[in-house]
């Protein structure tokens, strides 16, 4: 049993990277990850966030959106589905809101870190889109905090990668019109082709 | 005149993609069909348009502090509606697009729009504007699409142009086009085209 939960975050770091598989975050993944001190920070926040939202959303899910969730409160015959984009970015918001909060009052040394990148997360797709994997692949509560916990893990590794690679880029001769966000480009397009070597383990 | 700038100015002089780095998820994941993107390109035409605009008609009301929380809600909701809109005229096509139609939400081109147009300037120009940004998403879009699908799979919107090697012509695809990273490569060389052609982009190293 307990394998099964850890094949779920081992594919979510590796074989399904939310950055280099799916493409999901890449407008702060690309524009953030000039180095890698602020990229660990922003890799940090986004496995907090991602371990939290990703449990609640799942519980809302199940208790109140889905088909028939409603039972328990009467409603059997409502499906609220539909509601389903609006709450997971309410969630979301709402969270990294209380979040910011809480890390300000009780751990202020990390708050201090994070700094701006915090509420940039709401609008990283990485989150959403985990969320709605989340929903797409049925998971259960504990599958979905494995696959919460792997799936940040992953984005904090691609992020810290690609910041590497572009401070070492510092002292290379690049074509004029390449520099900056085309080098960029090119850079994560080969990062994600070795990421595809992964595609062909299954767990 | 001022209309014809708000339109074209996102184009070429500042894509949002090349230039304003706004929106790169679903540039990459939706292009390896033409037909796909084309649907993309619309609803998210429409979204950025019509949040603008709406964000813009009540800027004068609402406190600074809940404003994100306010356009998130304006954008879910017309997420939304392109999302069932899909689901019931172009449910194929919806079927391929998956989490990204609902990952408009958080596309940056409609947040980034309507907190840097839509909160300063009146309702008409904000519609253009949102519009003229769709358009140079769009553009980009189309590009790299037509590219993966031609040299990917020999066809254009699923017609057949160049006969493939194993339907009797002498075409064989390069499956490296269809593979997600050679979007990244693409879009690469979009820009350095762009900056070529106008070196005022151009970034310090």
């Amino acid at each position: 049993m307990l394998e099964h939960y850890f094949s779920i975050i081992i594919k979510a770091i590796f074989i399904e990277n939310l950055a280099l598989s799916f493409f999901l975050g890449m407008c702060t993944f690309i524009a953030v990850s000039k180095k890698v001190s602020t990229s660990l920070g922003l890799g940090v926040a986004v496995i907090v966030v991602q371990t939290i939202t990703i449990p609640v959303n799942n519980l809302i899910y199940n208790y109140l959106l889905r088909d028939g969730a409603l039972s328990w409160a009467g409603y059997g015959h409502l499906d609220l589905s539909f509601l389903g984009l609006i709450s997971y970015i309410a969630v979301i918001a709402a969270m990294v809101q209380i979040l910011e909060m809480f890390l300000d009052k009780f751990v202020p040394k990390l708050y201090n870190t994070l700094g701006i990148f915090l509420p940039l997360i709401t609008v990283n797709c990485a989150i959403l889109g985990g969320s709605l994997f989340m929903v797409e692949r049925d998971y259960t509560f504990v599958e979905s905090v494995s696959y919460g916990v792997g799936s940040g893990i992953g984005w904090a590794l691609a992020i810290i990668a690609l910041a590497g690679i572009k401070e070492k880029l510092d002292y290379s001769d690049i074509p004029i019109g390449l520099r900056g966000l085309g080098i960029t480009f090119i850079t994560t397009g080969l990062m994600a082709i070795v990421f595809m070597a992964f595609a062909g383990i299954s767990l | 005149m001022k209309i014809k700038k708000l339109i074209l100015e996102p184009l070429f002089k500042n894509n949002p993609i090349t230039l304003q780095i706004l929106g790169l998820c679903s540039a990459l994941a939706v292009t390896v069909q033409l037909k796909n993107v084309l649907v993309m390109c619309g609803a998210v035409i429409m979204v950025t348009g019509l949040s603008n605009m709406s964000v813009s008609i009540i800027r004068n009301y609402v406190p600074s502090a809940i404003r994100i929380i306010i356009q998130m809600t304006i954008i879910a909701s017309l997420v939304i509606i392109a999302d069932q809109f899909l689901k019931a005229f172009f449910f194929e096509a919806s079927k391929t697009l998956a989490v990204y139609v609902g990952l408009i939400i958080t596309n940056c081109i409609v947040m980034g729009r309507t907190e840097a147009f839509g909160m300063k300037n009146p309702p008409l120009a904000s519609l253009i504007d949102g519009i003229g940004n769709g358009l140079g998403y769009s553009l980009i879009l189309i590009i790299v699409a037509v590219l993966r699908e031609f040299f990917g799979s020999g066809n254009l919107l699923g017609f057949e142009i160049l006969t493939l090697a194993k339907n009797g012509g002498w075409y064989i695809p390069n499956g490296m086009m269809i593979l997600p990273p050679s979007a990244f490569i693409i879009i690469g060389c979009i820009i350095w085209v762009f900056r070529t052609k106008d070196p005022s982009q151009v970034e310090d190293n």
